[in-house]
C-alpha cells in the first residue's frame, strides 16, 4: 500500500530537524504537524509531546527527519548525524524527508516500511501537502471532523481525510510556542511566526461572561413580567396574537435569550447561529437608529400627522363614491334596487361613523406617531410591525365590510344549495354526512320553492357586493403582507455566513481538492490539498 | 507519461481525451469539450438583435437597443461561467481518492472529491433502476462525464486504466 505522508506547507522552508506528528495506521498516512529544529535535549521533546498528547489526547510522536539543503551538494556529516537520530526516537517507519538541490528536488525514503515482508520495496511514498492554517480554521462546515469535545478517554475513530483534520485540531497545544518564545524546544509550524490573536477578540471573551449573566438576568425578569397572571385576562391574549408588533417583540425577546444564554455553545453551527443573530440585532437597530435620524431630520412626523386625517378622509370619500356606483347600475348589470339600497346604505352609515372616529382621534395623531418613531430604536423590524398594525387599524372599516358581504355570500350559498337540493327532492343527511332522498309535503316544496327563487335574483347582487369587497381587502392584505415580508428578511438574513463566505471563504469549505504537482519519475509523487469554498451558484 | 487520443461524442462532436500517467497508483483523464463555435454565437447574436431592431421599429424607443445589449453581453457571460463546460477531468488516486473536476469556459472549476474508502467501484452501466431500499449497502451513484458524453470506446479505456487500479488497490489492501 501506499504511504501517504501529509506535510505542512509552512515548513517546506524550514531548517532541517525532526518531523512530529501523529501516524495513522489504518490508512498508512503520516500527518506532521511541526518540525523541531537543533539543539534540542530528547528528553525535552518526549516531554512536550506527553503534554500535547494529555491535551488533546491524540497520539503524538516523532515520525522521522527532515533535511533541507540550501546548498548544491547534501552535507554529509548532517546525513550520518539525522541517521543516528533513528536511534534515540524509535518509530516504525521511519520517515527520512529531504529537499535538496536549491529546492527543487525531493525525496523521501520510509525505513520499516512496507510493514509485511511479502510485498516489494521500495514502496511508493505519497507526499500531500495541507495548509494548516486552513485545515485548523475550516472545521467549520466539514460535518465528518468535527471533533467532540464530549468524547471519553479514547476518541471515536474517524476515517479517512477526516483523521488528518481531527489531528490538526486536537494538536492546538503544540502550536502555541512560537519562536519568540523562549523555551526549550524550537518548533516551526504555521503560527512560529508569531501565535496569531486579535485583542478585540480576547477583550469580547473576557468582557463577555459577566455582561452575558447580567443580560440574562435581565431578559428572565422582563420575560416573568410577560408572563404574569395579568395577561392573561381575556380579552388580551386575543389582541395581543392579532397584532404583529407583539408577535414581533416575542420573537426579538426569543431571540436576544438565545444569545446571552450564559450556557456556551455546543458545536460550530450553533456558535455560527448565534453570531448570526446578533448582527441581525445590529443590522436591525442600526437601520432603525438612521430612520429614526431622516424622520428627525426632514421633520416627517409633522407631516405626516398633518396629511394622515385628510388621506383617511379621501380613501372614506373614494369608498362611499364606489358604493354610490354600486347602488347605482354598476358595469351596466341591473342590480335588485330594495336590496341594492339596504346594503349601500348600512355601509354608508358604517363610513360616516368611522370619519367621525377618525376626526374624534385627530388631535392625538402626532403623539402616536412621535411614539411609534421612537419606537424604531428597538429595531427597523418593529417600526415596521407597528406600521402594519397601523394600516390595519386604519382599514378596519374595510375588514368589516369584507366580514359582512363574506357572511351574506356565505349565508346566500348555504341556502341556495340547500334549497336546490329541495328542489330535486333530496336532502342533506347531517347523521350520515351525504345526500339522501326526501319527501316533502306539497307546502313544504311550495315555500321552498318560492325562497329559492327570490335567493337565485338576489345573487348577482350580493355576489357583487362580495367581490368588490374581497378585492379591496385583498389589496390591504398585500400591502401588510409586503412589509411582514421586509421583517422576516430582515430576521433572519444570514450577514456573517454571507460575510464569511466573501472575506474567508476556506471557513466554509464544503470538501478538499487535490492538484498534482510537477512530477518526476523516480521521485515521490507530490499533491496539493485545497479547501475550496462552497460552491453556492454551481448547477448540480 | 502523458498520451493524447481522438473518440467522438454521442452527438458525433469531437473530443480529446488525454491521459496522464503520474505513477503506478495515480492517474489522470481529461476530456475536451468542442469548444464555443464562432457559427452558433453569431447566429444567436443576430437573432437577438434582429429581434430588438424589430422592437425598436415598432415603438421608437432606444431603451429596447440598450437594453438588447445588456441581454446580450449578460446572457454570453453567463453561459460562458455556468453552463459551457470547457473540460472535465477524473483524477485516481490509489488509497486517497477519486476527485471529478468540471472546469467551465470562462474558468471556474467546480470539484468534487470521493474518498477511496467510500468507492465500492467503477462500472459502466447502460441504464440504472434505483430501488427504494439500498441494495448492497450502495446509498450513491455517481455518473462522470454527464457534460462531455463521450461514446462507449472512450468509456472503457477509462474503464480498463481505473480497473487496473483498483485491482492493485485490492491486492495491496487484502495482503497481511
Amino acid at each position: 500500500m501506499v504511504l501517504k505522508v501529509f506535510f505542512p506547507t509552512c515548513c517546506t522552508s524550514a531548517e532541517s530537524g525532526l518531523l512530529v506528528g501523529r501516524w495513522v495506521p489504518e490508512q498508512s498516512s503520516a500527518v506532521v504537524l511541526a518540525v523541531v529544529h537543533f539543539p534540542f535535549i530528547p528528553i525535552q521533546v518526549k516531554e512536550l509531546l506527553a503534554r500535547v498528547q494529555q491535551a488533546g489526547r491524540v497520539g503524538l510522536a516523532v515520525l522521522g527527519t527532515w533535511c533541507h539543503c540550501r546548498l548544491q551538494e547534501p552535507e554529509e556529516g548532517l546525513g550520518r548525524f539525522l541517521e543516528g537520530l533513528g536511534a534515540i526516537f524509535t518509530h516504525e517507519p521511519w520517515l527520512q524527508l529531504c529537499r535538496e538541490r536549491g529546492g527543487s528536488v525531493w525525496s523521501c525514503k520510509a525505513l520499516g516500511w512496507p510493514m509485511s515482508p511479502g510485498a516489494p520495496s521500495p514502496a511508493p511514498v505519497m507526499l500531500i501537502f495541507y495548509d494548516q492554517r486552513h485545515v485548523l480554521l475550516s472545521q467549520l462546515h466539514t460535518p465528518a471532523t468535527l471533533p467532540d469535545p464530549q468524547a471519553g478517554d479514547a476518541p471515536p475513530s474517524v476515517g479517512g481525510l477526516a483523521a488528518v483534520f481531527d489531528t490538526v485540531a486536537r494538536s492546538e497545544l503544540l502550536f502555541r510556542s512560537d519562536r519568540f518564545h523562549e523555551g526549550p524546544v524550537q518548533l516551526s509550524h504555521w503560527q512560529s511566526e508569531g501565535i496569531e490573536a486579535s485583542i478585540l477578540v480576547e477583550l469580547a471573551k473576557q468582557a463577555s461572561g459577566p455582561t452575558c449573566l447580567m443580560l440574562s438576568f435581565l431578559l428572565s425578569l422582563l420575560s416573568a413580567v410577560g408572563a404574569c397572571r395579568l395577561f392573561r385576562l381575556w380579552p388580551l391574549p386575543f389582541i395581543c396574537s392579532k397584532l404583529s408588533t407583539c408577535e414581533q417583540a416575542r420573537h426579538r425577546l426569543g431571540h436576544l435569550t438565545f444569545l446571552f444564554s450564559p450556557r456556551k455553545a455546543e458545536s460550530p453551527v450553533q456558535l455560527m447561529r448565534k453570531v448570526n443573530v446578533f448582527f441581525s440585532l445590529l443590522l436591525d437597530v442600526a437601520l432603525g437608529l438612521a430612520l429614526l435620524a431622516w424622520l428627525r431630520a426632514e421633520n416627517c412626523i409633522g407631516q405626516l400627522a398633518d396629511a394622515l386625517v385628510p388621506v383617511a378622509d379621501c380613501v372614506a370619500e373614494e369608498l362611499q363614491h364606489l358604493l354610490q356606483w354600486l347602488m347605482g347600475a354598476p358595469a351596466g348589470l341591473k342590480m335588485n334596487r330594495a336590496l341594492d339600497q339596504v346594503l349601500g346604505r348600512f355601509f354608508l352609515y358604517h363610513i360616516h361613523l368611522w370619519i367621525s372616529y377618525i376626526h374624534l382621534m385627530s388631535p392625538f395623531v402626532e403623539g402616536i406617531l412621535w411614539h411609534v418613531g421612537l419606537s424604531a430604536c428597538l429595531g427597523l423590524t418593529v417600526a415596521l410591525s407597528l406600521l402594519s398594525d397601523i394600516i390595519a387599524l386604519l382599514t378596519f372599516h374595510i375588514y368589516c365590510f369584507y366580514v359582512y358581504g363574506a357572511r351574506l355570500y356565505c349565508l346566500k350559498i348555504h341556502g341556495l344549495s340547500s334549497l336546490w337540493r329541495l328542489f330535486r327532492g333530496k336532502k342533506w343527511n347531517v347523521l350520515r354526512q351525504r345526500v339522501d332522498s326526501c319527501s316533502y309535503d306539497l307546502d313544504q316544496l311550495f315555500i321552498g320553492t318560492l325562497l329559492f327563487t327570490i335567493l337565485v335574483f338576489l345573487l348577482p347582487t350580493i355576489a357583487l357586493y362580495y367581490l368588490v369587497f374581497t378585492l379591496l381587502r385583498l389589496l390591504v392584505v398585500a400591502v401588510q403582507g409586503s412589509l411582514h415580508l421586509l421583517i422576516d428578511l430582515i430576521n433572519s438574513l444570514p450577514l456573517y455566513s454571507v460575510g464569511l463566505r466573501l472575506c474567508r471563504p476556506y471557513r466554509l469549505a464544503a470538501g478538499v481538492k487535490f492538484r498534482v504537482l510537477d512530477h518526476e519519475a523516480g521521485k515521490p509523487l507530490r499533491l496539493l490539498m485545497q479547501m475550496p469554498p462552497e460552491q453556492a451558484l454551481s448547477p448540480s | 507519461m502523458e498520451d493524447e487520443r481522438v473518440f467522438s461524442d454521442i452527438c458525433g462532436g469531437r473530443l480529446a481525451l488525454q491521459r496522464r500517467h503520474y505513477s503506478p497508483s495515480c492517474r489522470e483523464f481529461c476530456l475536451s469539450c468542442p469548444r464555443l463555435s464562432l457559427r452558433s454565437l453569431t447566429a444567436v447574436t443576430c437573432s437577438v438583435w434582429l429581434a430588438a431592431y424589430a422592437l425598436f421599429t415598432l415603438f421608437e424607443n432606444s431603451v429596447i437597443l440598450s437594453a438588447a445589449i445588456f441581454i446580450t453581453l449578460l446572457g454570453l457571460l453567463g453561459y460562458l461561467h455556468f453552463v459551457k463546460i470547457d473540460q472535465e477531468t477524473l483524477l485516481i488516486i490509489d488509497s486517497l481518492g477519486i476527485q471529478l473536476t468540471s472546469s467551465y469556459a470562462s474558468g471556474k472549476e467546480s470539484t468534487t472529491f470521493i474518498e477511496m474508502g467510500k468507492v465500492k467501484d467503477i462500472i459502466i452501466n447502460e441504464a440504472i433502476y434505483m430501488d427504494p431500499l439500498e441494495p448492497h449497502g450502495i446509498s450513491q451513484v455517481v455518473p462522470v462525464f454527464q457534460n462531455a458524453k463521450p461514446r462507449l470506446d472512450c468509456l472503457i479505456e477509462v474503464y480498463r486504466s481505473c480497473q487496473e487500479i483498483l485491482a492493485h488497490r485490492k491486492a495491496t489492501s487484502t495482503s497481511p
